[in-house]
């Protein structure tokens, strides 16, 4: 039994929801009681979907239990069929199902129904959403392909001297975190480097396209979280190479062109493909104000991994924290933050991340919905990098993470919470003055990312053990002068100082002496 | 009131018909959302799966507050392999949990789908900790299952648990206990109202605080603020406590013969009452007058959602004029429903259940001007050119009594007046 406030994933059967609200002409009938119809939500209101995702409901009640549920199954099954005419139908249950053990699926298969089924083990106690999407797409693409023979690729090269490369696209979904347009971005990257997209999936596909996967040369894994396992398999059955690199960030863009040349065998210049404002906006002298800033980073492992790079990288922040809910990505995240120098932060729970970003008090935080929360309560600049994510990150605007304009979109997705740079030194020179001071927001944010409106959070957070030190009138009116978004970094290093130093009161000149002894 | 018992008189009741299909109806753990903002020092720990905890921060808006008064134990595969003890488990999570929140004056064990089918006994748990922490805070349990409950009923559920608990009211007194959640600014108006009625011994069920239990016993008179509460009355009325059947508070005439309902317990006639109220129900009247000429003549269908949905046809067809071409309950009470049913009368389309499709092929039909459906629904109607509006937003709104009859109108008239007035291509 596990004691949680908010989940970063929900249940595997969401997972199984996406792929199919993904596709068309595919249903999912769910074994699963009343109210677990919420989900439907997910889609119509965050995602603003215009229809109803393809999921029939058994919706059994306690009345049913012990008695009709299976029959609910079978009857729930052919009145799908009879009124959407699925050309796959998935069948699967949610937690509740799953203890009924009336296993819909064995149900689904001797009842003589009119579409193919492809049933779905949910094992909703141990797993969660990403798990659920990546074990459905994989059900389903093996379950059409398992059997079919390499595409006639060799006999399509013959006739056609000059046949276009291909490749698929492998992971975006509905409710991923901005797949419509990266979709789009990518497709764009992949034509200025001659290469066709044979098939996107499960992203608008159709159980047809899908039997198309093999005539590609190569799957791009655009999700891993979601495609790992339906790559591998491909790789497997077809020889179809994996290109593994996401591009998201420049350098990772260029990575990614520089794969799919590789890969396809193509001769590319990667400066002819496409360019990003990034690499100039990043170099340019107003900029200079976002060196060694300090970041964290908590995200699906994909979106995580990809961040840190560019905020390290390409933004010249310094990365002080970096985490993810993904733990099937835990060894690569963790690798990465030891690159960094730090230990990375594995978990799923929301606490813990709110533990770990009050002790760094970094000075911007790049994280999910719920990393925003935690940044408002803290007063900390905040941008969403990752699902879960709420309605105003399904923007109506084009606004594609990968790529080269993905480059450009998160450049000022990133810097827009932030304090621009002379404001920035004015606040700190004239820390009192009246008008412009920094309780005030940064002047081009009317009302939102008001850092320090926020009652002041940092002081009322003991650091160190109380009692330990304690702050002189002086020292506390000293500190009380440097800028909030550093405060707290200023209060915990001075105790910290203060306690090697065996000191009992910090002064004035403890906090100097702290300040000189930290300094970069 | 007396035009209204005047109808049920001549025309009977509608003719239900009973559904049974599919369902697009949240649960009962839904209700935490508004009950853990109105029992301020109460903590919501559903005992469930990660749908549970999903469900809560999907419906809750996403996570609008920070640290919320809610949580779920999910249970995982050694809770349900046995492998581990669920109660020495429960125990645990509770020990953390207060040990967080030492504020918490109320602790809800709040059942799910998986705890009732693994038969999990939470009243049982509910007790042992109870004598754990004594001193401390009162716990009890109840169930929010969707197998058991739809939306509001949770609240029901919550409510009834509570009863127990509830102080003897001494003998020979006679008090008013409004049952069913109220926005506070609602509460405050109805106590000026039974204020000017003479009514003094009013208390409100929940109240803002744990610890602020309304008495109970023969001299009780239950008036009821919501029509979802049937198992909390049933508990108060094995307690003594007397149901005052009643119209529901929505809309002028609603809320007036409520007040009357009440008002005659106490030796009032329904005339007085009027007089007494005149002000309120005259500045009702007019602010509903300027939102009733965007409703009136336009066509209404419910979906089977929130519970409110006879009430609210009601005040839809008598004070604005609008068409019902269908109403839809997830379930009918027919003791509680009993003045809305003959308030609404014979050759209304009532329906109890729900079978979504066939509903869904009905609403496409007939192109009401305005559909009232759950939310997984709304977005994908309005696509094909229908305007909506969903339910749970009438839960979150204060819409009872006079000075909301107008705000409640205009929830409904909102959609209608965004047709008219938007300019950009077209809707479907």
């Amino acid at each position: 039994m596990e004691l949680t406030l908010w989940t970063y994933e929900g249940p595997p059967h969401v997972g199984a929801i996406r792929i199919a609200a993904s596709m068309r002409d595919v249903h999912l009938v769910l074994h699963a009681p009343q109210g677990d119809t919420y989900a439907d939500l997910l889609f119509t209101m965050i995602e603003r979907e215009g229809r109803r995702p393809p999921v029939t409901w058994t919706t059994f009640q306690a009345r049913d239990l012990g008695s009709s549920t299976a029959e609910m199954v079978i009857e729930t099954l052919q009145g799908v069929c009879e009124r959407y005419h699925p050309k796959v139908l998935l069948v699967a249950e949610s937690c509740t199902g799953e203890l009924l053990q009336d296993q819909p699926g064995a149900l689904a298969r001797g009842a003589g129904l009119s579409a193919p089924i492809i049933p779905i083990e949910m094992a909703a106690y141990t797993r969660k959403e990403n798990w659920g999407a990546s074990e459905t797409l994989y059900q389903l693409v093996r379950g059409l392909l398992a059997g079919k023979a390499r595409a006639t690729s060799e006999d399509s090269s013959a006739t056609t001297e000059k046949r276009r490369p291909s490749v698929n696209l492998i992971g975006p979904t509905k409710l991923g975190f901005r797949c419509r347009d990266d979709v789009t971005e990518v497709c764009r990257l992949l034509e200025r480097m001659g290469v066709g997209v044979n098939v996107v999936a499960p992203l608008g596909a159709s159980p047809h396209d899908l039997l198309r996967i093999p005539e590609a040369d190569a799957n791009v894994n655009l999700a891993p979280e979601v495609a790992d396992l339906t790559c591998d398999w491909l790789r497997r059955q077809f020889k179809q190479p994996i290109i593994q690199t996401v591009p998201l960030g420049w350098g990772a863009t260029r990575d990614f062109i520089a794969e799919v040349a590789q890969v396809l065998d193509l001769d590319i210049n990667p400066d002819v493909v496409g360019e990003s404002r990034l690499p100039w906006y990043s170099r340019s002298v107003d900029s200079t104000y976002l060196t060694g800033k300090r970041v964290f980073v908590f995200a699906d492992g994909t979106h995580a991994l990809a961040a840190a790079r560019m905020a390290r990288d390409e933004m010249g922040f310094e990365v002080v924290g970096l985490g993810t809910y993904s733990r099937e990505r835990a060894r690569d995240v963790r690798a990465l933050a030891s690159e960094y120098g730090l230990e990375a932060l594995i978990t799923d729970d929301y606490l813990a991340v709110e533990r770990a970003v009050t002790e760094l008090q970094p000075e911007l935080v790049l994280g999910t919905q719920m990393e925003r929360h935690i940044a408002k309560r803290l007063g900390i600049p905040c941008a969403v990098i990752s699902t879960p994510a709420h309605v105003q990150d399904y923007p109506a605007r084009y606004s594609p993470q990968m790529g080269f304009e993905g480059c450009n979109v998160i450049f000022d997705t990133w810097v827009h919470p932030l304090i621009m740079g002379l404001e920035e030194h004015l606040l700190t020179m004239f820390r009192d003055d009246f008008e412009f001071n920094d309780a005030a927001v940064p002047s081009h944010l009317g009302g939102e990312g008001a850092g320090a409106q926020q009652p002041d959070n940092v002081e009322a957070i003991p650091t160190v053990a109380p009692g330990a030190v304690a702050w002189a009138v002086s020292a506390e009116k000293e500190l009380r002068k440097i800028p909030f978004f550093v405060r707290g970094k200023a209060r915990r290093n001075t105790e910290h100082f203060a306690l090697e130093q065996g000191l009992s009161v910090i002064d004035v000149e403890t906090l100097y002496e702290a300040k000189a002894h930290f300094s970069r | 009131m007396s035009q209204v018992i005047a109808r049920a008189a001549t025309e009977g009741v509608p003719d239900v018909r009973t559904e049974r299909g599919e369902r697009a109806v949240f649960c009962g753990l839904t209700s935490i959302i508004w009950l853990h903002r109105r029992i301020q020092d109460a903590f919501f720990l559903v005992v469930g799966s990660r749908t549970c905890a999903h469900l809560l921060q999907s419906a809750a808006g996403v996570m609008i507050f920070a640290e919320p008064r809610f949580a779920t134990a999910i249970l995982g595969e050694r809770d349900l392999a046995g492998m581990a003890d669920c109660h020495e488990e429960l125990d645990r999570v509770v020990g953390e949990l207060l040990a967080r929140r030492p504020d918490i004056r109320r602790l809800f064990l709040v059942g799910s789908c998986p705890s009732e089918v693994i038969k999990l006994d939470l009243a049982n748990a509910a007790a042992r900790l109870q004598n754990v922490h004594n001193n401390r805070l009162r716990i009890s349990a109840f169930s929010g299952s969707g197998i058991e409950t739809t939306f509001t009923q949770g609240e029901d559920q919550c409510l009834a648990s509570m009863v127990p608990d509830l102080p003897e009211l001494e003998s020979g007194s006679q008090r008013l206990m409004v049952v069913g959640t109220l926005a506070d600014i609602v509460e405050e108006q109805f106590r000026r109202h039974f204020a000017q009625l003479g009514i003094e011994a009013v208390d409100f069920f929940p109240a803002a605080r744990a610890d602020n239990l309304p008495p109970v016993g023969p001299g009780t008179r239950l008036l009821l603020a919501q029509p979802y509460v049937s198992d909390t009355v049933a508990a108060l009325c094995k307690r003594g406590a007397k149901l005052i059947p009643s119209l529901y508070p929505l809309g002028v005439q609603g809320t007036l013969a409520w007040f009357q309902a009440a008002a005659a317990e106490w030796g009032m006639d329904a005339d007085s009452v009027s007089q007494a109220l005149a002000i309120p129900v005259a500045r009702a009247q007019k602010a509903l007058f300027r939102v009733r000429e965007h409703l009136k003549d336009k066509s209404i269908h419910f979906l089977p959602d929130s519970q409110l949905e006879l009430p609210l046809a009601r005040f839809l067809r008598d004070e604005c004029d609008m068409s019902l071409l269908e109403v839809a309950t997830p379930y009918l009470d027919q003791m509680l429903m009993a003045p809305e049913l003959s308030a609404l009368g014979a050759g209304v389309q009532l329906v109890e259940g729900s079978d979504l499709d066939s509903a869904l092929a009905r609403v496409r039909a007939s192109r009401p001007d305005l559909t009232v459906c759950g939310m997984g629904i709304a977005n994908p109607l309005e696509a094909e050119g229908l305007r909506t509006k969903w339910s749970i937003e009438l839960i979150f709104t204060p819409v009872q009594g006079f000075d909301q009859v107008a705000d409640l109108a205009g929830l409904f008239a909102r959609p209608l007046a965004r047709e008219r007035q938007l300019e950009v291509g077209s809707w479907s």
